[in-house]
């Protein structure tokens, strides 16, 4: 026997009492790590760009198109490095429950701001000089089992085709594209705007945004501010930012995700702090008479104290350990199942050292006072042998 | 060394209750040689328990000096205390007090995880004190499936296992039938004879009182007469 076998023993006196709080902490960790990572989505912290990226829409908002002549003046913007432009396709595959992030873009300036997109000679060779080519990230050619040479009809819920009015546009897989950082998806398939414009029904001569990089990530502020200017008070005004901040909008238009998450987690970890602290306070309280009698056989008030504390910490870690275990798993098998439009569902290190953080503070918290009460308690008090 | 195993000397206790300060002892002398069996007896409110609470120094007196094996306890701090009772005194109290979780090998190792012994020889000292008191057999039980007579026993082994020169006994068969109790202070009586525990027993029981080879009579903090037990 130890003094963790006295905290176990201790915990799992009440066998009922302790399950049901080793379950209402499992659940606490439970929600805190699925809303954590669902909040470390909304939150754009997990996107991956390189710093000196900017991306330009329509100011009204990135819904409305910009005219494609729009890129080569921002080329000619001091400070411009390299300028392409997409349109988003809003695809999908066979069916529209299949969606896919598909993007009609210009192929060479593409790959130029786009340099984390790795793809060889050979498939570069062809999407450059193949209309109707498409090239797909690993990820999404693993989830749809295609291969190099696939003749694939990718379909749109906005556009149609000017000949036909069909929603359908077919395609030949040229490549497959790889990123070297893990944490970059590769979920996106990107085919030629020449092929798209050329035949779509409306909206010619028109892009959903103008990506861009800069000589220096010092100078965005001043490129976008510059590029800005060019269009105020035309038609179609810009709003120029960087795209990690576009990013961060594009997912702030849910709502403040993190906001919600962080009340939602707050409030069930108030609760919980309750009701664990009460149940300590009480639980400690059933046990005066004991304590009195472990102080009578020599115990020193410090080791009381870290054995209450141990006994409220292990109770936080019993039920916490496993909440954010189910919790990485429940994330990881959902973030495969929604891979291409919630990128980046996962459990960070980061939501699991702040679980880790809670679990002790929880422990400690709700431990604290009882503990500090048994710490002092008067021996013939506790006895009830005055 | 004096072969006073206990000495008190001008012990004053006092209590504020409310605007009154209760006077329980003003000025107690008491000795108790190295390997006695002493009963204490005396109506409620006598000063026994108090008294018992000061030897084992889970209580300070308001005056005077308390030596236990010539070391003078009623100046240590508490941290001291706590240290010093671990290795002197055997408490045994009237309603057993073991710890619900534990088996009955578990409550008598608790005072062993005050010492340096590692696990094995924590192991063996529990199995012996288990032994003297003929509860081996029993080592696994939790006290909900124990006897009073046997929860006794453990406390007992409990008190002995770090082998204190000092029992400090209050009542310990005050809940027990009249042979069991009598199982009891038999157990208490070879503790002293064989192993040469000194002992201090509060009790209200006459015929508990037997067993000690001293009875001392309180009674409203003085010690009203002597006896020597049969």
């Amino acid at each position: 026997m130890n003094d963790f076998t006295l905290i176990r023993k201790n915990l799992t006196r009440r066998r009922l009492r302790a399950g049901l709080l080793i379950f209402s902490i499992f659940i606490a960790f439970l929600i805190f790590g699925m809303l954590g990572a669902v909040r470390h989505v909304f939150s754009g912290e997990n996107i991956k760009i390189a710093d000196d990226r900017l991306v330009t829409v329509n100011k009204i908002n990135f819904t409305q198109s910009l005219p494609v002549a729009y890129v080569e003046r921002i080329r000619a913007v001091p400070g411009v490095r390299a300028v392409s432009y997409a349109n988003w396709f809003g695809g999908y595959y066979q069916d529209p429950k299949n969606q896919l992030f598909t993007f009609a873009v210009e192929p060479e300036s593409w790959l130029a701001t786009h340099p984390e997109l790795q793809i060889d000679d050979a498939a570069r060779k062809d999407w450059l000089g193949r209309r109707d080519g498409l090239l797909v990230g690993e990820a999404a050619a693993l989830k749809w089992g295609w291969k190099i040479g696939d003749r694939v009809p990718l379909s749109s819920n906005i556009y149609s085709q000017k000949s036909n009015g069909s929603h359908s546009w077919d395609f030949t897989i040229i490549g497959l594209y790889t990123v070297a950082d893990p944490n970059v998806s590769t979920n996106a398939v990107l085919f030629n705007h020449a092929y798209f414009d050329e035949s779509v029904s409306f909206g010619r001569d028109t892009i959903g945004l103008v990506v861009l990089t800069v000589d220096n990530p010092a100078m965005n502020e001043q490129v976008g501010r510059a590029i800005d200017a060019m269009f105020a008070n035309s038609p179609a005004e810009t709003a120029t930012d960087t795209a990690k901040a576009f990013n961060k909008a594009f997912a702030a238009q849910f709502g403040d995700i993190a906001m919600i998450v962080t009340l939602v987690v707050g409030a069930a970890f108030i609760t919980i702090l309750m009701i664990v602290g009460n149940t300590m306070v009480m639980a400690i309280r059933e046990r005066t008479r004991e304590i009195g009698v472990m102080k009578s056989l020599g115990f020193p008030a410090r080791r009381i104290l870290l054995l209450v504390l141990g006994e409220s910490l292990l109770l936080s870690f019993a039920g916490g350990i496993p909440g954010i275990a189910v919790a990485t798993v429940s994330v990881g098998l959902l973030g495969h199942a929604l891979g291409d439009f919630v990128q980046g569902l996962t459990m960070t290190p980061g939501i699991l050292a702040t679980a880790l953080a809670l679990m002790t503070g929880l422990g400690f918290c709700t431990g604290i006072l009882p503990a500090w009460k048994a710490m002092r308690l008067d021996i013939v008090t506790a006895l009830g042998r005055s | 060394m004096s072969d006073n195993i206990i000495e008190l000397s001008g012990v004053a206790k006092r209590f504020v209750k409310g605007k009154d300060t209760i006077s329980i002892f003003d000025h107690l002398d008491f000795t108790v040689p190295r390997g006695d069996f002493v009963a204490l007896m005396g109506p409620s409110g006598s000063g026994k328990t108090t008294l018992l609470n000061l030897l084992g120094a889970i209580d300070r007196p308001t005056a005077g000096e308390i030596r236990i094996q010539g070391q003078r306890i009623d100046s240590l701090s508490e941290g001291e205390l706590a240290r010093w009772r671990g290795t002197h005194i055997g408490f045994i109290f009237q309603f057993y007090n073991l710890m619900p979780m534990l088996t009955a090998a578990q409550n008598v190792e608790l005072p062993l995880l005050l010492t340096r012994l590692d696990s094995r020889a924590r192991r063996r000292n529990v199995e012996t004190a288990l032994k003297i008191v003929e509860l081996a057999d029993r080592a696994n039980h939790t006290p909900r499936e124990m006897s009073g007579g046997q929860q006794q026993r453990t406390a007992i082994a409990r008190a002995i296992v770090s082998d204190p020169p000092l029992l400090l006994c209050d009542e310990p068969t005050g809940d027990l039938d009249r042979d069991t109790a009598n199982e009891i202070l038999s157990v208490l009586q070879l503790l002293n004879r064989d192993l040469g525990k000194t002992i201090v027993m509060v009790t209200h029981d006459p015929e508990a009182a037997k067993f000690a080879s001293r009875v001392l009579h309180l009674d409203k903090g003085r010690f009203a007469e002597r006896t020597t037990a049969p």
